[in-house]
């Protein structure tokens, strides 16, 4: 069996189940945010039901139009409040307490291998990164789930991505998803699970990590994964709530089979691979920087939950110190997390973004989704270290996103124009 | 459950952000939602759209974001079922569980914008009215089947839990 084969098994009360399978699953826990949260809430409340399922199992993070930027954002965030204090739901993260709820959760020791994780929030299968099975469903799944705890799932076959060789440098996790994603395209693991392994995944720091899981969902996966080892256990280990004796030894133990079945292998070199940039309008168009150096940008922006941790922050200060932001180029900087956001201000990361001239925000999902903070006039282009380049996706119909990694991001902000992080001398 | 309606046909991967762009997302008022319905892929959509028409698109329909905005978007437009190749999973599992009818043809090339359908969802049939044809449907697999048939996931759930 693979690895989510075992995580799903482990949460049903079947002797067995094989791909296809449809199963009822218990759910260890729930999350929605203020988008989609407020849809499940009030198909909780007519169902009549009084008390949900377990209220540490639910996590409610108002992150995607908040700091409420508008009235109508304000009422949407103000009924995820009001639930949480009704049903006292423990995991409830306030405004300056908060972050974009995908590198909030792993951050707050709410997920761990072998964990059943769904979120009405299509990039819910970033927690895979940590062994977990996790995967994006939608408001209706997560009242339903506020009821019974389960979930309705079919089992999903399993696809191997192996990875090996020297990384290049400047090449992070999100070079390696977006490479792969142009590789097998924007549906090429529809309904499947991408399973991340091999020598240079395994050497892979957890934010990279993150990155490569939560893109999952952009080549149609249900989930990505990587077998937990080392590096998750010391991740683990200053997060966990909880940190039993076994711990350690239980995690390691959780891995796919050797005789495993996948629907397909897949192997890359990655000694061959620049960092990546996927042109508009998706994230499959992906192609090495160097073809991209004539794009001018008018705004680069760095955070989300695909790459707003500290690392993201750490390599594109790499490249801005000391340096300007291009006088025709908007650089906003967004830490994913209020706790990414104060280490940033420790390691003085902060003050070499605002010495550059760039925006440095509270967590917000924001521009990402075209919300707020951030926002593309007509013809404008950017640059981001987000996960969807759809048309219209940052603001006008007629603006464009090109997905990077963050140390292009801030290469670009500089240069005023697409650029390789080593241009910027 | 039969529908009869008008073709509009949308190409391959539309996503979530063309169905209902996420600038109207701080609402769950379905005749708001309706209104933007295709917006920024067919700007004049919810205008020429009448009760019952149905969307015919390629593969990865519903691609992106896991908002249920897009199905109560379709759904209020008058749309009364979506036909595609294949659709994006989460598109999918929320159009089951929140009573959207969709059907999978594995090839959509015969189908022209203004055709005629109709569609028989319990026969798993669809019929070409202008081109007198009719198309191959994927059956829904019975767990699915039983959800469609108790009007979605939280009715599913409450008959389950009735009996538990």
């Amino acid at each position: 069996m693979t690895i989510t084969e075992k995580i799903l098994l482990a949460h049903t009360d079947k002797k067995s189940i094989s791909p296809d399978d449809f199963i009822y699953a218990k759910v260890d826990m729930a999350l929605g945010n203020d988008i989609t949260a407020p849809i499940a809430i009030k198909e909780f409340e007519s169902t009549g039901v009084k008390r949900v399922f377990a209220r540490k199992k639910i996590a409610l993070v108002p992150d995607h139009f908040t700091p409420a930027k508008d009235q109508k954002s304000a009422d949407q965030a103000k009924l995820l409040k009001k639930f949480a204090d009704k049903h006292r739901i423990e995991n409830y993260f306030e405004v300056g307490r908060m972050g974009v709820e995908h590198a909030l959760l792993p951050e707050q020791g709410l997920v761990m291998p072998g964990d059943l994780i769904i979120g009405a929030d299509s990039h819910t299968c970033t927690y895979g990164a940590l062994g977990a099975f996790s995967t994006g469903v939608g408001s209706t799944d997560l009242a339903a789930c506020f009821i019974t705890g389960c979930v309705w799932l079919k089992v999903p076959i399993s696809m191997k991505f192996v990875y090996y060789g020297k990384l290049a440098p400047w090449v992070s996790g999100k070079d390696l998803i977006l490479y792969t994603i142009g590789d097998i395209g924007v549906s090429g693991a529809l309904y499947k699970a991408m399973e991340f392994t091999g020598p240079v995944i395994h050497d892979l720091p957890m934010d990279d990590r993150f990155s490569m899981c939560n893109m999952a969902i952009e080549a149609g996966a249900k989930s990505g994964i990587i077998e937990p080892d080392g590096i998750a256990v010391k991740y683990l280990r200053l997060v966990a709530r909880r940190w039993p004796l076994t711990a350690r030894k239980k995690i390691l133990e959780l891995k796919s089979d050797k005789d495993a079945i996948y629907s397909e292998v897949r192997e890359y070199d990655v000694s061959k691979i620049e960092p990546q940039v996927s042109a508009p309008h998706l994230p499959s168009n992906a192609g090495p920087v160097s073809k991209f150096k004539n794009v001018k940008i008018d705004q680069s922006v760095i955070g989300s939950c695909t790459n707003g941790r500290i690392s993201d922050l750490r390599l594109a200060c790499k490249v801005l110190k000391n340096k300007k932001v291009h006088k025709n180029v908007r650089l906003i900087v967004i830490p994913a997390t209020q706790k990414i956001y104060q280490q940033s201000i420790k390691e003085g990361l902060a003050e070499i973004f605002l010495k550059a001239g760039a925006v440095f925000s509270t967590p917000t999902c924001g521009p990402c989704l075209g919300g707020h903070v951030g926002i593309l006039a007509e013809g404008e282009r950017a640059i981001a270290t987000t996960n969807r380049n759809f048309r219209g996706r940052m603001g006008h119909i007629d603006s464009e996103v090109y997905l990077a990694n963050p140390a292009v991001a801030a290469a670009s902000a500089v240069k005023g124009r697409i650029a390789h992080p080593d241009e910027v001398k | 459950m039969k529908f009869k309606g008008k073709v509009w046909k949308f190409g391959d991967n539309i996503n979530t952000d063309e169905i209902i762009p996420a600038r109207f997302l701080n609402t769950q008022d379905p005749q708001e939602l309706g209104a933007h319905c295709m917006e920024d892929i067919d700007a004049g959509f919810s205008k020429k759209v009448s009760k019952g028409d149905i969307i015919v698109a390629g593969k990865n329909f519903g691609c992106g974001s896991s908002r249920e905005h897009a199905q109560i978007a379709i759904k209020a437009s008058g749309v009364s079922c979506v036909i595609a190749e294949s659709f994006a999973r989460i598109f999918y599992r929320n159009s089951i569980n929140m009573g959207l009818p969709i059907i999978e043809i594995d090839d959509i090339s015969q189908i022209k914008e203004g055709d005629y359908l109709e569609v028989e969802l319990d026969k798993g049939e669809v019929l070409n009215l202008s081109e007198d044809k009719h198309y191959n449907v994927q059956v829904f697999p019975k767990f699915i089947q039983d959800i469609i048939k108790k009007g979605g996931l939280l009715k599913w759930v409450r008959r389950k839990r009735g009996k538990g």
